[in-house]
């Protein structure tokens, strides 16, 4: 430990954005008096998060050059029993690059919104909201407690709650937010069990403390049973992270999430908020390390998410959905990459998927609004010379998605396939099938999409329902609903600068980062301190540092290796699908007619939970009703009272009101009591 | 004849009887009622003095003042409240005044 960070910097970092989305939020809407209008809103909110960014990227300097490290509690909420409630701040790699990550994708994302959002009514809370966001996930990965990261896991599920129905008239939008917010719950009752256990066992909330006791915690077995209670307490955070970072099965939630402005879909629900659960998982990697049985579920539930969200993406027809459906099989790469103990990796990829995903949803953002507010695909095509720069950055980022060499996704991609390969888990056959496969599914969707969009024969002006009907599908932009109504007919249009700015600022990492972070994030000191992997046991990180000579050798050979190959295959075959013989997708989509209604029903996943979980569990709560009705209402109420009115019925009679009546049984009772004081007792 | 203890416990027996007999009879007149309840108290007050005077302890004295003392107020009150009824009730019939049953 070196230099040292000033508490008061750190504590600027997300109150900076807390300040932005109160002002805006509170007093740029009707609930403070409408006092700060559009301008000052957004100038104040971007400001905040621009002081955020800056802050945060002199963190990481003073962290990569200083060896700076923070890991102190600034205030004591509250003490009970021997249990600390404290917020505080711990700095390390890991943190330091999230903050960047998230405060520079923020900050993208706010420039965006201006030029996205212009016609809104919502326009200063919806500032207010992303402020708001950037606050608690600020809060989230830089809490030093596992308290504190409840509280900003909380807050940015709310905020993600908020904002998936920011549209509030919309049935479509509310039924998605309450949704995000059921499934989120599933997913929190898990994370919130395994932090009970750990205050329970470790007693203390701290991750220092507590990391310095999982060796005892390792020894001992849940009461009652002979599981590892290490693997009780690490399944249970991985719920959580389930929930939030969209594992199957509680990923259900994600896609219906693209109900919200494209901004929200880019900044929470593709590049942040999702990854909370991957960097929850690094974050407490000395206890994951522990279990290898948390570990091989989590393989297995990272690889079943890679390959068959991947399928979803095929047959999407929303631009939307098919990033959507691209980020769930991307958050499983990570996920696979946790399982087999290459944390760094994940977090790696977790940093390259920020920059190229916020990268795509704000292209898709970008051409929704100059194709005039349609989001289908099929009717897009041919846009390549309408929006040149949303085509250029598109191209960017789905080049760094599906992994070429040299680009961001590339060096982080092929690192987990490379770490899965070497992992020995029970469950990492499968997760090396998934990953590979994966990245053929990945090449093909990204392509289809990009093909249908940019290229090929334009098709905007054929859409059938982009006049004055409704849309077919229902999943279109309330924007629709609200203006524009002029601008429906007319060719594409390149998007205003606020726009694409952004989209090339976010192009430059996600096309470089990858080439220059991946030797000190992944062989070298950056993690040290901050993910702890058992060599031993758990070698994939060894191996992997063993193979690798370098950025660019690493990429030279991955022209000869299979994620290559498949890659490339994938893109040409949608090459071949989408320009060459753009018949073929009908045809096929006839001849495997059944897989195509299992896809487009998304495996029957949310039919299971409406009518099986939700349906069953309505039923269930009928019979207990009606059991309460009959016990505890009928038998327990009722029938205490009416024992009650039995007795007093028959001891009312003794109340006559009568004076002489209670006059005799004084005299009666004095005479009682004299008889036997006087005769009877000896 | 010497008067003896005895005289005097049945004569406070003979009133404390009159006084319950008194009570239970009169289904009438609440100002019986008050009555029989100041000879009741007469009838103890009686059986006080008696003890007293033999026993030649002068508490018992004492504590027949005070008891006439609080039969005083008790009959004030009772009369007190006697009145408000009769205006309220424009009775004082002991078997109408039953409102407090249960």
């Amino acid at each position: 430990m070196s230099a040292t960070l000033s508490a008061t910097t750190l504590l600027a970092v997300p109150m900076a954005p807390l300040l932005g989305a109160v002002l805006a939020g509170v007093f740029g809407t009707a609930l403070g008096g409408n006092w700060v209008g559009r301008k000052l809103s957004h100038s104040l909110t971007i400001l905040g998060v621009a002081v955020a960014f800056v802050l945060s990227v002199m963190t990481l300097l003073s962290v990569v050059n200083d060896g700076a490290r923070f890991n102190e509690t600034l205030y004591t909420w509250m003490v009970v029993g021997g249990l600390k409630m404290e917020i505080g701040f711990l700095v390390d790699g890991l943190t330091a690059m999230m903050m960047c990550v998230v405060t520079f994708v923020s900050l993208m994302v706010h420039i965006y919104t201006i030029g996205y959002m212009k016609e809104d009514e919502g326009y200063n809370r919806f500032f207010g909201y992303i402020s708001l966001f950037t606050f608690s996930m600020l809060m989230l990965v830089m809490s030093n407690n596992m308290l504190q990261l409840f509280f900003g896991w909380e807050a940015v599920g709310l905020v993600s709650y908020l904002l998936i129905g920011f549209w509030f008239n919309k049935p479509t939008a509310i039924f998605a937010n309450m949704k995000a917010f059921l499934v989120n719950r599933v997913g929190d009752f898990g994370f919130i069990l395994g932090i009970g256990l750990i205050a329970a066992y470790a007693g203390t909330l701290n991750y220092t403390e507590a990391f310095s006791k999982a060796g005892e915690l390792a020894k001992l077995s849940f009461p009652g049973t002979s599981w590892m209670l290490i693997t009780v307490i690490c399944i249970c955070l991985f719920i959580g992270a389930m929930g939030k970072s969209a594992q199957f099965p509680l990923h259900v939630w994600l896609p219906d999430s693209m109900e919200g402005p494209t901004p929200i879909s880019a900044l929470i629900h593709a590049a942040t908020m999702v990854t909370a659960g991957i960097f929850m998982v690094a974050r407490m990697s000395p206890l994951f390390e522990l279990s290898d049985t948390a570990l091989s579920f989590i393989m297995i539930v990272g690889s079943i998410t890679a390959l068959f969200m991947g399928f979803l993406g095929i047959i999407q027809n929303d631009i939307k959905r098919v990033v959507a459906y691209s980020t769930l099989s991307q958050l499983g790469y990570m996920t696979v990459a946790l399982g087999a103990s290459a944390y760094s990796v994940a977090v790696f990829h977790l940093m390259t998927h920020a920059f190229f995903k916020a990268l795509l949803f704000l292209a898709a953002g970008s051409v929704i609004m100059g194709v005039h507010h349609n989001q289908d695909i099929r009717w897009m095509g041919g846009l390549r010379k309408y929006m040149p720069i949303t085509w250029l950055t598109s191209l960017v980022g789905s080049l760094a998605l599906i992994g070429t060499p040299l680009m961001s996704g590339f060096y982080s991609k092929d690192s987990i396939i490379e770490a899965v390969h070497e992992s020995h888990l029970f469950g990492a056959g499968f997760a090396n099938f998934a990953v590979l496969a994966g990245v053929f599914v990945t090449a093909f969707y990204s392509f289809r999409m990009y093909f249908l969009v940019f290229h090929g024969k334009e098709r905007f002006d054929q859409n059938p329902d982009a006049h004055h009907e409704e849309h077919h599908d229902a999943h279109h932009d309330a924007h629709d609903d609200r203006g524009h109504h002029d601008a429906h007919s007319g060719k594409p249009h390149e998007s205003p600068w606020v726009v694409w700015l952004p989209l090339v600022l976010l192009a430059i990492p996600s096309a470089l980062i990858g080439y220059f972070t991946i030797e000190p994030m992944l062989y070298g000191s950056f993690f040290k301190d901050a993910i702890f992997v058992n060599a031993d046991k758990h070698h994939a990180m060894t191996e992997l540092a063993k193979a690798f000579h370098g950025p660019l050798a690493m990429a030279i050979h991955a022209l000869t290796t299979l994620p290559f190959i498949l890659a490339v295959a994938g893109v040409a075959l949608s090459y071949y699908m989408y320009i060459i013989n753009p018949a073929l997708p009908a045809a096929i989509k006839r001849s495997m007619q059944p897989i195509y209604t299992v896809l487009d029903n998304k495996y029957y996943l949310d039919w299971f939970n409406e009518n099986v979980l939700a349906r069953g569990a309505r039923a269930l709560g009928g019979l207990l009703w009606e059991n309460d009705k009959k016990v505890i209402d009928g038998t327990l109420v009722n029938g205490s009272w009416k024992v009650v009115r039995v007795f007093s019925n028959i001891a009312r009679k003794f109340q006559t009101g009568y004076i002489y009546h209670y006059a005799f049984s004084m005299i009666a009772g004095v005479f009682l009591l004299m008889t036997y004081f006087v005769w009877l007792k000896p | 004849m010497i008067l003896s203890l005895w005289h005097f416990l049945v004569l406070g027996a003979m009133l404390f009887s009159l006084s319950i007999i008194g009570i239970f009879l009169n289904r009438k007149n609440l100002i019986v009622l008050l009555m029989a309840i100041e000879l009741m108290l007469l009838a103890v007050n009686t059986n006080f003095v008696a003890f007293s005077h033999y026993l030649g302890d002068m508490n018992g004295q004492i504590f027949v003042f005070f008891i006439l003392t609080v039969a005083a107020a008790e009959s004030a009150i009772g009369l007190a409240i006697l009145v408000l009824l009769f205006r309220n009730k424009s009775s004082i019939n002991v078997d109408e005044l039953d409102v407090l049953k249960g």
